[in-house]
């Protein structure tokens, strides 16, 4: 009924839900019930490894609804991916309980390590999983809302934005190094034992974090898909195009703006929430300005502005990603920029847009044929 | 950072013509890196006219038009829509959303919508975001497309995207989203540049139409369609108006005639 009242005119979307959904409901049974000596198990860490390019998707589709819809090419979006993230490892670290090194129940390692005597204030609540649940929400987007609402209202655009955004999670990621911020400095937080009382090293949590991350996809597919066919999507899309004339027809810019870039963070930090769990890490490098940038090519291999491009070249790019670091590590960069050239040149709307074009074609071919 | 302020009388409704005008520019200049665009120039428009504004290129019309729309902020003077409300103090879509509309000289629309709704996303009506996500349209807006489409002449163009209309189009297009928007008044720079004569014959039609219930600023370069439609006509030059009257007064100034045949 509404899911299919949001995916009417979408095919791709469709395609990739349909898809989305047998893998959801087969992995699992592959993992669980078949036997790990049939040629048909598929093993714990490959479920994982999925789960993580779920966590992914949900991040390009975050990014394409900004770049792709409202035109703001943000080379930050691995910020919010890394709050979401951290919130997350501060939850997990207090799980884990007086079961560390150093045996404190109040403290996790690094703080007994650095000679702290107490919980620091911003430390506090995280030991609830209600109230990280709502930090995960809440910390990325105040984040994206100040800095839209500072960006925005003086109107900085195009490549000054996209250096902001760098900056921001340029920034970020030196004071996370920091040991006195609190966060576990340049290790991070990791050794995480278990969420929610269940052992992060049982199948059946890692077959849960990895539905969870693909129902989270889906979710978040559905609201961009809402938001895109709403008469706010309508003005996203006319502020892309022609931001100024949307002014003059009366819309306040800026607030669109605001909005869009903060939902947009709210679904990143989200991703980054369940890509925590799944790796058992979480340390500065993901604020790195590289980070960020990865996503951009992904969702540019994909297809701008079409969703379903974004989930697709997340995907298939880290999918790559995995295959040739395993082969020649030092190649991936390399590979990637090469990648990313041969797209911007030949597929400027990204495998989406050769898919449609090679629909068109065909159906052209046949229409001569008949 | 100002913005809003001194807005408290556009809060509070109702746009005043009681003193007959409805636009009063006083004394403005604005300059581009040291050239002056805008020169003292003192213009007022009655409530309910058509009033076309001439003048060679770069006399300064749009440059007018973005002062009034708020684009563009004078260096000094006045410009007040009514008695009451200061435009220098608003932002642009407040002051579209106070009631003026206006047609661009290069026409704009928003390319990748379908002509409908271009006009649905020009239309008067609730522009806040949260509104906007749970906005559909209601019997009402429907009827009020059908019957812009109608008057504009693009009714079998419903569903194609505006960027795929001819430049004529295109006008009119961009002339529907104006008449939606429901202004009191309208400034429209250039509609007729790349249309057909009997596309003017009907833009001047529509133009005068209008007249009477909503107060009409036309900036052209063709004379014969000014002539067509015009009651008043003032010129500019340099940044300033030069004369104002009927077409054949204005015509018969020697400094009129002088600054268009010196050209
Ligand atoms: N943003 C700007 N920066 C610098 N100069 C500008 C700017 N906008 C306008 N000008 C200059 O101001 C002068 C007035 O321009 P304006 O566009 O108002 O003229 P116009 O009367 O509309 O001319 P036309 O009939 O050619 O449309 C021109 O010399 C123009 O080059
Ligand atoms: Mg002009």
């Amino acid at each position: 009924m509404l899911i299919s009242q949001i995916l009417k005119n979408d095919r791709g979307g469709q395609i990739m839900l349909a898809v989305l959904a047998a893998v959801l409901l087969v992995v699992p049974v592959l993992n669980l019930v078949v036997s790990n000596t049939s040629p048909l198990h598929v093993p714990t860490y490959l479920v994982t490894l999925m789960g993580k390019y779920l966590t992914y998707a949900l991040l390009a589709v975050a990014v394409d609804l900004v770049w792709g819809y409202l035109g703001i090419l943000s080379l930050g979006h691995g910020a919010f991916f890394a709050l979401g993230g951290y919130v997350m490892g501060m939850y997990l670290m207090r799980q884990i309980g007086d079961r560390g090194v150093y045996g404190n129940p109040e403290l996790p390692d690094f703080m007994v390590f650095l000679n702290w005597k107490v919980l620091p204030w911003f430390w506090q609540g995280f030991d609830m999983f209600w109230f990280a649940l709502l930090m995960v929400l809440f910390i990325p987007s105040l984040l994206a809302f100040v800095f839209g609402w500072l960006a925005f209202r003086s109107r900085v655009t195009g490549v000054y934005l996209s250096i902001m955004t760098q900056a921001m999670t340029y920034a970020l990621m030196w004071a996370f190094l920091r040991n006195e911020m609190g966060f576990g400095g340049n290790n991070g937080l990791t050794d995480f034992k278990d969420i929610l009382g269940f052992s992060l090293q049982s199948d059946y949590t890692r077959v849960a974090l990895f539905i969870c991350s693909g129902l989270a996809l889906a979710i978040g597919y559905l609201l961009c898909r809402y938001v895109i066919n709403s008469k706010l999507g309508r003005i996203t899309v006319a502020i892309r195009d022609a931001e100024s004339r949307t002014r003059f027809v009366g819309y306040k810019v800026e607030h669109y703006k605001v909005w869009i870039f903060t939902f947009s963070a709210m679904l990143a930090g989200v991703a980054g929430a369940l890509y925590v769990p799944q790796v058992g890490i979480i340390n500065p490098s993901e604020f790195s300005p590289l980070n960020s940038i990865e996503i951009v090519i992904w969702v540019a291999m994909g297809g701008r502005a079409t969703l379903y491009g974004a989930v697709l070249g997340a995907i298939l790019v880290n999918y790559a990603k995995t295959v040739f670091t395993g082969l020649m590590p030092e190649s991936w960069l390399f590979m990637l920029g090469a990648l990313f050239v041969l797209v911007t040149l030949y597929l400027p709307q990204g495998l989406a847009g050769l898919w449609n074009t090679l629909k068109t074609n065909f159906g052209r071919k046949r229409e001569v044929a008949a | 950072m100002s913005e809003g302020e001194g807005a408290h009388f556009y809060r509070q409704g109702a746009l005043d013509t009681s003193h007959k005008a409805i636009l009063y520019l006083e004394d403005l200049n604005v300059s581009f890196d040291g050239f002056k665009a805008i020169n003292n120039l003192t213009l007022y428009i009655d409530a309910g006219e058509l009033r076309c504004i001439i003048g060679p290129n770069g006399a300064g019309k749009t440059t007018m038009m973005d002062i009034i729309t708020g684009k563009t902020k004078p260096d000094s003077g006045k410009a007040f829509f009514g008695q009451t409300i200061d435009l220098l103090k608003l932002s642009e879509p407040e002051i579209a959303n106070a009631g003026i509309g206006r047609k661009f000289q290069k026409p704009t629309v928003f390319e990748s919508h379908s002509v409908a709704e271009n006009l649905e996303l020009a239309m008067k009506g609730d522009k806040r975001v949260w509104f906007s996500l749970r906005a559909q349209l209601n019997g009402e807006q429907q009827a009020l497309i059908d019957e812009t489409l109608q008057t504009i002449g693009l009714s079998e163009q419903y569903h194609k995207l505006a960027g795929a209309l001819s430049h004529g189009q295109k006008q009119w297009l961009e002339i529907g989203m104006l008449l939606v928007q429901k202004p009191y008044l309208l400034l429209v720079d250039e509609p007729v540049a790349g249309m057909t004569h009997q596309e003017m014959d009907r833009t001047a039609e529509l133009l005068k139409s209008l007249a009477g219930k909503h107060s009409v600023v036309v900036v052209e370069h063709d004379m014969e369609f000014v002539r067509s439609i015009a009651n008043k006509v003032t010129v500019l030059h340099q940044g300033s108006v030069l004369a104002e009257g009927t077409m054949d007064e204005v015509q018969q100034n020697p400094r009129v005639v002088e600054v268009y045949l010196g050209e």
